[in-house]
């Protein structure tokens, strides 16, 4: 039984609109991540994954306001800390982020190298910048980027290094999770995949302990982590092995996105892709019953009224459905057929 | 659906910006030949030069060699109003929906815009109206829901519909979707598709893709390009060129898409 590096209890978080509306977009998730372990987190845009990223690292500015749970990192609560206090203390050192578009974060008007010693100087003071630059020089050849970058300007990078650039940075005080959202959607696929092999790097050269990942590509999600979670309007739906969650979904909404995947190998062309119709619930006013019941095939008129709890069945999966996980598999597959 | 006419074809078409020194190929001696009906795609990394040949091949820009085939004659977009005629038979969707729309303009506006340019410019208003709520029921968008907003008030996936309803009005001869699903979720890609694969069938049009997902090649396409540093460098049916490439270049590619029955090779960057 490894330790848990990341525990997160019933978190739940909300933005505040200017009207004062209170709108939750963080309802009540709960993650582990235990050590040497990555965890994606899959869904629709606006589902809450990003949300759900700056919640996990306490990083509360307004119009996002931490309203319960629990956030543990390897044993120490942040939930309810300030968020400059995180800030200094927390981000960096223990949970770091990337970004989507992480490339944007470079000033141009300064060398890679300066960017390095802000990041350090934020946390220690005083460093001098020979011990900075030293640092730097070595955990760039371990992750096998050319020590020349570090004199360079951000205009004189490609896309991909750059991104390579802002994720080495971002793990220079090897952080214990790092939280990578969306890191390679603005990329090809090349430069995915580089980017990609430095992330997993990460994990195996020992310089963070583990890897929340957080996309739409659930092809790349099921090549990159161990366990999956789909959210679905700020709720998880399910969450299970990456095995189990793209071959043998239960949840209706993780089967319906799983239906949805385009790779290029054979066999893709006989199958139609399923669209999923409508659209998610506003979460300003939430429905009272299940939030996937308008656009699920199995609705049934209970489904409206009763709240449904996330149920564990074992073996690290659950999911969130009132309809049992056999009648579900039975009607996937007469569907088939 | 697929017909032996050819509509839309190039010979030794290319672009080159700049001189000197600095002088960019970035299309270099391409020859195609597309057939009416049939699905293609384009498919390329950044800076293969797809994009600057879709502009060539929409009239945007003037190729700096070589000679384009529009339904068997030599294309002529020399005056503004040759150019006009043109672009009722070639329409394009962009890849980022949020600036492909005038942000001054209603809905309203943009849908009525393409019944004039079909010629029904004068016809009686509820005619007009009927026709905009079918393109958009056609999408799944609801046209009383539209009315008087602008494009911006929609989310992406949305506003990329609303460009297929303005396809659906305008029914041109070709359809250039230049990365139509790049900015938009996985779960809203697949409607899209299925939307312009429908409206093919319905309008009859010679759809293009132009895009870096090779998946999504394989599975609208009837004939992929793959087009490395302004060259074709292989083509053929999609069966062919994706599951049994020729070219080192085509193998790299789909080796680098992380896939679900095939152990995603990382060591080979």
């Amino acid at each position: 039984m490894s330790k848990p590096i990341l525990e997160v209890n019933e978190l739940t978080t909300n933005y505040v609109t200017r009207f004062g509306d209170k709108i939750f977009a963080v309802d009540h998730v709960s993650v582990k991540v235990d050590d040497g372990k990555s965890v994606g987190i899959a869904g629709e845009s606006g589902c809450g994954k990003s949300t759900l990223a700056l919640s996990l690292m306490g990083y509360y500015f307004p119009p996002l306001y931490y309203a319960s749970g629990d956030i543990i990192i390897d044993g120490q609560n942040i939930s309810g800390m300030d968020p400059d206090v995180v800030r200094k203390t927390i981000l960096g050192n223990e949970i770091s982020y990337i970004p989507q578009a992480a490339m944007n974060a470079l000033n141009p008007t300064q060398k890679v190298i300066h960017f390095i010693e802000d990041v350090i100087q934020a946390h220690y003071p005083h460093t001098p910048k020979k011990e900075i630059y030293e640092l730097a020089r070595e955990r760039f050849e371990l992750l096998g980027l050319p020590a020349e970058v570090l004199q360079k300007y951000s205009v004189e990078l490609s896309g991909g290094m750059k991104q390579r650039t802002v994720i080495a940075t971002s793990v220079i005080l090897s952080p214990k999770v790092l939280i990578a959202d969306e890191p390679s959607s603005a990329l090809d696929v090349t430069s995915q995949k580089m980017v990609i092999k430095m992330i997993l790097d990460l994990m195996e050269k020992g310089i963070i302990k583990s890897l929340i990942f957080i996309t739409h590509e659930l092809p790349l999600l099921y090549n990159v982590t161990d366990d999956i979670m789909i959210m679905y309007a700020g709720q998880i739906v399910e969450r299970g092995s990456a095995d189990e969650m793209v071959f043998d979904p239960i949840h209706p909404y993780t089967k319906a996105l799983m239906g949805s995947i385009i790779v290029p190998e054979e066999g893709l062309r006989d199958v139609k892709l399923t669209a999923i119709p409508g659209t998610p619930p506003n979460l300003k006013n939430p429905p009272s019953g299940c939030r996937f019941a308008d656009r699920c095939k199995f609705v049934m008129p209970e489904c409206r009224v009763r709240s449904v709890e996330l149920r564990d069945i074992g073996g690290g999966r659950s999911y969130r459905c009132i309809i049992p996980e056999e009648d579900l598999r039975k009607a996937y597959k007469s569907e088939k057929r | 659906m697929k017909s032996d006419k050819v509509i839309l074809s190039g010979k030794g078409v290319t672009k080159i910006f700049g001189f000197g020194s600095n002088k960019t190929v970035a299309v270099d001696h391409v020859d195609f030949s597309f057939r009416e009906g049939e699905v293609i795609s384009i498919v390329g990394e950044s800076g293969s030069g797809k994009t600057t040949l879709a502009k060539i091949l929409l009239g945007l820009l003037k190729q700096t060699e070589g000679e384009i085939y529009f339904d068997g004659q030599l294309r002529d977009i020399r005056s503004h109003s040759k150019k006009k005629a043109y672009w009722q038979n070639i329409q394009a969707i962009f890849q980022d929906p949020f600036s492909s729309y005038n942000v001054f303009r209603k809905i309203d506006a943009v849908l009525l815009d393409c019944i004039r340019m079909r010629g029904g410019g004068r016809l009686p208003y509820d005619k007009k109206r009927e026709m905009m709520r079918e393109a958009c029921s056609f999408v799944n968008l609801k046209f009383d829901e539209l009315t008087n907003k602008y494009p911006f008030e929609l989310s992406g996936g949305q506003q990329q519909r609303l460009m297929i309803a303005r396809i659906f009005l305008l029914k041109p001869k070709i359809l250039l979707a230049d990365e139509p699903t790049s900015m938009i979720d996985a779960c809203s890609r697949a409607t899209i598709l299925d939307m312009l694969m429908d409206l093919r069938n319905e309008v009859g049009m010679t759809p293009i893709f132009i895009t870096h997902d090779i998946g999504l090649a394989y599975y609208v396409s009837d004939t992929v390009y793959i087009m490395e540093h302004g060259k074709f460098v292989e083509s053929g049916s999609a069966d062919a060129v994706i599951l049994h490439p020729k070219k080192q270049y085509t193998q790299r590619l789909l080796s680098d898409v992380p896939k679900l029955h095939e152990e995603w090779d990382l060591s080979t960057v």
